[in-house]
């Protein structure tokens, strides 16, 4: 093996190497959500730009391009996961439990993370089905037609909207913990860093959180787009 | 004085090999102007005069600078007082009628030898790992020969004020010492002296720290709110970036 | 027997130059074949350690603690001193020097004194260059700050900790032996025997704390630098496991114990509280450049406070007695640490002492708050105002603190010559654990440089004039004398347990503690100290009758290791006692009542002193009183080491 592998191996092998590499794959995941959550809120713009938009995501590079970004965050996931529970399975072994167990400062999220990240992981695998796969019958011919139509449709079933809002919720907790984190592992904080990072963090989950939540809020409690798509 | 009546929930175990277990003690009319260690020292007092064993647990200096006292106390290591270590715990910091439980710092890097004694040595091994700045005694350039900036200095002090009592590891859900590795690295690596040896440092002391069972942080910072001198975890970040930067180096050189 | 010192000829300027030239050189490849044991890990056995492995040597280090990095030197606060004058004030080595024999009260060893501040500057290059982070001026040079008893700046600092940074530094330096292998480490161990070979010091018997196991080790030489006694007097600023054990128990093979009497009390330490005190805390002496020294003039004023009916700001200024400003004017608050501990002692004594116990007088920093402000208090201050708040529930800032002394440092020890090996051949006493060079008192910020330079500077040069006369690996521990040694040492363990009485260690210790205290403390006369020589065979008597020590010899066993402990303490304390007999005068860290200036004395009417003030007697006492051990109920042997003053002339300490 050469020196190279062998260095990589070790920072691989490290504690700190793995939570490096969640970190910059969190990054990107954190970066992807940012444009995810640009694209859908065309939804508001009317049908035209939305699905105009579908479409210029599926022509990119003669539709190569989407699945190239698929592949890309599909490994994003992968590796986010698998060293996450990697780490995670190391720290639930690294410590007996106190008979009189106390916290002091950590943060309810930053406690939650291997749970807000596993709901996240079935929400994705539920929203990939329902509008990506298009396991809906129903919902597959009209995203066909127009993908507009579709979200504004799946979005008027009040079960589908709550299990979105929870799931919402857990990123938003997840990012309030996460992002602030990418910065740490990074090693961006520092005394001076340390407030606007955690503003940056708590400002972004919420964006996020609020950006999303405002589609299935909006068409199922307001009942927006509905007179066009019946 | 006033005197308080409290009630203890201690962790006590024979040794390594045996299973340990919560015993209730009172302890009654205890000084608020004594100490915490000193409570203990009465209840033992007790203990032995009924024919048991008394409580041990590690202490030295009472001055909260050897950082050999290493207690948890309901739940905090050192008490949920700020910046303090366990020996300057006072009683006053107590009502009557409190339940107060106690237990060694729990890590598997940090195993119980009796009671609420732990070993430690994970740490020891850590430093000789890359914690040092090589420099044979007697070889040492006039100390006026190299100028340290003030704030680099600062930087480095307060680090380096780190007593190596393991009360971060306590505190850490993940049991990681990181808050303990980065203000050892951190001290020399703010240095000019430690600059040499910065990357091999870095890198034997967390490899150490790893092999030593610690867990990985998780940037919760129980740690800092812990430490009894008050570190603050920005060295983990620090730690962090040299350690990025040493594996990039050490990849490509 | 005259002791020899060993000093080498020639002027005192050029003797440590000329010794290191002539002394034996061990080469490299032999170095490696001699092995040394370390007992201590503190700044001068960690800084051995570290360097004589260095060297080549094999290391075994032993330490009590968990760790060597927790040795007691971790606890000072002040600083080191080096006569590096980076001020320019007109420093020099002389000038430390002198400092030096003058602040011990001319009772040290001019050629060791001189050599301390030879190589005190190359302590601070060390220090420096492992990272030590010293105090810094902003154009990133280092800081400075003056201390009791000299009047240039040449005190390295590092905020509160400078015993923790130093130790650190050298700590570090022997975890990377230990890593490299040149050092074994042996944490929790406790060295319980020397054992001594056809009249050399050649191994150790230890017992590891943890398992309780008995072994030997051998060696070609064995160097103790286990720190100072003061916890003979149960209540000190000694760490709770600071002991005498290793030092007594090389006393009882052989070597012998010199100034015992020589004991510092500081003065700026927080009262005792009540009787489960297991510590006294120390306060920095720093805090009497702003704070005022006072007591009640009356009794009745006195006794209020004490008991909670009167407050500190209750008593109108005349009936305060600032007394350290009135007896010392031009030095005041600031006079050196012997003299104030004793001029609070004579308060209380009358009854003036304002702690709940009668022990106590206030520091008072209500003339600096209006002064400065309470802003420029705190940010001189405030860490020490927080640490006081903390231990006492009072806040300096509006109520004044109280203070009392308590016992801090030992300048007596084991007796060295000039190579640092004791009487005993191949035993070698660093640090605080020997007597060499602080005389009958011991300066502020001498202590760290007197460790450090006995580790990294001085034993590796001259452990080889022994060792090189040495065959390595000539006596390993299949010398029956080991398996002696280390029977005595289990039966002793045995004889432990099995009393089997009624009392905990600790009530022994704190009665012996009380009694020395009282009758071998701040001031010492005939008759309480032959009451205390009266007494501590009782003591001893009942100790050995009705200990009791739970659990097993197998094992970690606290009440053991104490026990094992205070019975050396306990011995230890007759030697002291006599010490402080035999000195039939006043000098440092040593005050015999009968020994003061009275009004009588010619030096004291043409005013060079005052009355009460200590006096010493050179044509009688200019000599290190080293004790040689003899059989219980016998007192020990006097042998003596003339001082001679080549360079300075002793003279009268003045700080009127």
């Amino acid at each position: 093996m050469s020196a190279t592998s062998c260095s990589l191996c070790a920072f691989v092998k490290s504690s700190i190497g793995r939570k490096i590499i969640v970190a910059l794959t969190g990054l990107a995941l954190v970066l992807f959500l940012a444009s995810h959550l640009a694209g859908n809120l065309l939804v508001f713009a009317g049908q035209e730009a939305f699905d105009e938009y579908a479409a210029f995501l599926h022509n990119l590079l003669h539709g190569a391009g989407v699945w190239i970004a698929r592949l890309g965050l599909l490994t994003c996931f992968i590796v986010h996961i698998w060293f996450t529970i990697l780490l995670t399975k190391e720290n639930k072994t690294a410590r007996p439990k106190y008979a009189h167990e106390a916290t002091v400062q950590a943060p309810r999220s930053s406690r939650l993370m291997i749970w807000s990240g596993l709901t996240i992981l079935a929400f994705i695998i539920f929203h990939i089905l329902h509008f990506t796969v298009r396991t809906d019958a129903e919902l597959a011919k009209l995203g066909a037609e127009s993908p507009w139509k579709m979200v504004i449709l799946a979005f008027q079933n009040p079960l589908v909207v709550i299990f979105y809002l929870i799931s919402m919720t857990l990123l938003c907790s997840h990012l309030g913990h996460g992002v602030a984190s990418i910065f740490q592992t990074l090693g961006l904080r520092s005394k001076k860093t340390a407030g606007p990072i955690k503003l940056i963090s708590k400002a972004y989950a919420l964006i996020i959180y609020l950006g999303f939540i405002s589609i299935p809020l909006a068409i199922l409690l307001f009942g927006f787009g509905c007179e066009t798509c019946k | 004085m006033p005197l308080l009546n409290l009630t203890l929930k201690v962790w006590r175990q024979e040794n390594a090999n045996t299973e340990g277990r919560i015993e209730t003690y009172e302890a009654k009319e205890i000084p608020t102007s004594a100490s915490f260690l000193e409570m203990i020292d009465i209840v033992n007092e007790r203990i032995i005069k009924e024919g048991g064993e008394p409580i041990h647990f590690d202490h030295d200096c009472r001055e909260g600078i050897c950082g050999m006292c290493s207690m948890t106390i309901n739940g905090v290591p050192h008490s949920k007082e700020r910046g303090i270590t366990t020996c300057q715990l006072h009683m006053r910091k107590f009502s009557d009628g409190d339940t107060i439980w106690i237990e060694p710092f729990r890590a598997n890097a940090f195993p119980v030898v009796k009671d609420l004694v732990t070993d430690r040595s994970s740490f020891d091994r850590i430093i000789g790992a890359g914690g040092y700045i090589s420099v044979r005694t007697g070889s040492a350039p006039d100390a006026h020969a190299i100028q340290i900036p003030k704030p680099d200095a600062d930087a480095a002090f307060d680090a380096a004020a780190c007593i190596g009592c393991g009360a971060c590891v306590a505190a850490c859900k993940n049991a990681s010492a990181m808050l303990f590795v980065s203000a050892k690295a951190s001290h020399l690596n703010h240095l000019p002296q430690g600059q040499a040896e910065k990357d091999q440092r870095v890198l034997g002391m967390v490899k150490q720290m790893d092999q030593e069972g610690f867990g990985n942080c998780t940037n919760q910072f129980e740690c800092e709110a812990v430490c009894p001198k008050e570190i603050s975890a920005d060295h983990i970040a620090k730690l962090n970036r040299d350690y990025l930067t040493a594996s990039a180096r050490s990849s490509v050189s | 027997m005259n002791l020899d010192s060993k000093v080498p000829k020639g002027p005192l300027a050029d003797k440590w130059k000329s010794h290191k030239m002539d002394s034996k050189l061990i080469n490299p490849a032999n170095k490696r074949k001699f092995k040394i044991i370390v007992v201590g890990s503190g700044l001068a056995g960690g800084s051995a350690a570290a360097t004589l492995s260095e060297l080549g040597y094999q290391v075994d280090c032993f330490c009590y603690q968990d760790s060597p990095r927790r040795a007691h030197s971790i606890a000072a606060q002040g600083g080191i001193n080096a006569a590096k004058n980076y001020q320019n004030d007109g420093d020099s080595v002389h000038r430390l020097f002198y400092d030096t024999i003058k602040g011990g009260d001319f009772r040290s060893r001019e050629a060791n004194v001189h050599r301390l501040a030879e190589v005190s500057t190359e302590i601070i290059d060390q220090c420096v260059a492992q990272g030590v982070p010293f105090a810094r001026e902003y154009g990133g040079l280092l800081d400075n700050r003056s201390f009791g008893g000299a009047q240039v700046k040449r005190t390295f600092y590092a905020r509160g900790q400078t015993g923790q940074q130093l130790l650190i530094g050298c700590y570090q330096a022997l975890e990377k032996e230990i890593a490299k292998g040149g050092v074994t480490m042996h944490p929790r161990t406790e060295m319980l025997d020397l054992v001594v070979v056809d009249g050399q010091a050649k191994g150790i018997v230890v017992r590891n704390l943890v398992t309780g196991k008995v072994s030997s080790h051998a060696a070609d030489a064995v160097i103790l630098a286990t720190g100072g006694y003061g916890n003979v007097f149960y209540l000190s600023t000694n760490a709770m496991g600071c002991n005498v054990m290793a030092a007594f128990r090389a006393h009882k093979r052989g070597a012998y114990m010199a100034n015992p009497c020589y004991t510092q009390i500081h003065p700026t330490c927080i009262p005792v509280s009540g009787d489960y005190q297991s510590k006294l805390t120390l306060m920095s002496e720093s805090l009497r450049n702003d704070g005022r020294i006072w007591v009640p003039k009356s009794k009745e004023d006195a006794a209020a406070i004490r008991e909670g009916k009167k407050s500190a700001t209750d008593i109108p200024e005349d009936e305060r007695d600032y007394y350290l400003e009135r007896k010392y004017p031009s030095f005041g608050n600031l006079c050196p640490r012997d003299i104030a501990s004793r001029a609070a002692k004579e308060c209380c004594d009358e009854g003036r002492g304002v702690a709940s116990t009668g022990l106590g007088v206030f520091l008072d920093f209500a003339d600096a708050i209006a002064r400065d402000g309470e802003d420029a208090i705190r940010a001189r201050y405030g860490n020490l105002f927080q640490m006081y708040e903390k231990i006492s529930g009072d806040d300096p800032y509006t109520q004044p603190m109280q203070i009392y002394p308590a016992v801090h440092y030992t300048m007596g020890g084991l007796w060295v010559d000039y190579n640092l090996m004791s009487n005993l051949p191949g035993l070698h006493v660093l640090g605080e654990a020997n007597f060499s060079d602080h005389g009958a008192n011991r300066l502020g910020a001498s202590a760290l440089m007197q460790g450090l330079a006995d580790g990294y500077f001085v034993i590796p040069s001259t452990i080889a004039v022994y060792l090189a006369k040495q065959t390595p690996g000539s006596v390993t521990t299949d010398h029956p004398e080991f398996k002696k040694t280390e029977n005595t040492v289990k039966d002793r363990l045995k004889s432990l347990m099995e009393i089997k009485g009624n009392k905990s260690v600790d009530t022994f210790h704190r009665e012996l503690g009380l009694l020395i205290w009282d009758k071998c403390g701040m001031a010492r006369d005939k008759e309480g100290l032959q009451h205390a020589l009266k007494r501590i065979p009782e003591i001893r008597q009942e100790f050995w009758t009705n200990l009791r020590i739970p659990g097993s010899a197998n094992g970690l066993n606290v009440e053991l290791e104490k026990a094992g402990r205070v019975a050396d303490f306990i011995d230890f304390a007759e030697v002291l006692c006599h010490d402080a007999l035999n000195r039939e005068e006043s000098c440092g860290g040593h005050f015999r009542s009968e020994h003061q200036f009275t009004e009588a004395d010619t030096e004291v009417q043409d005013g060079t002193t005052q009355a009460g003030e200590a006096k010493r007697h050179d044509d009688q006492y200019q000599y290190v009183a080293a004790w040689e051990h003899t059989e219980p109920g016998t007192p020990p042997i006097l042998h003596k080491e003339e001082l001679i003053y080549e360079e300075v002339q002793p003279s009268i300490r003045s700080y009127k």
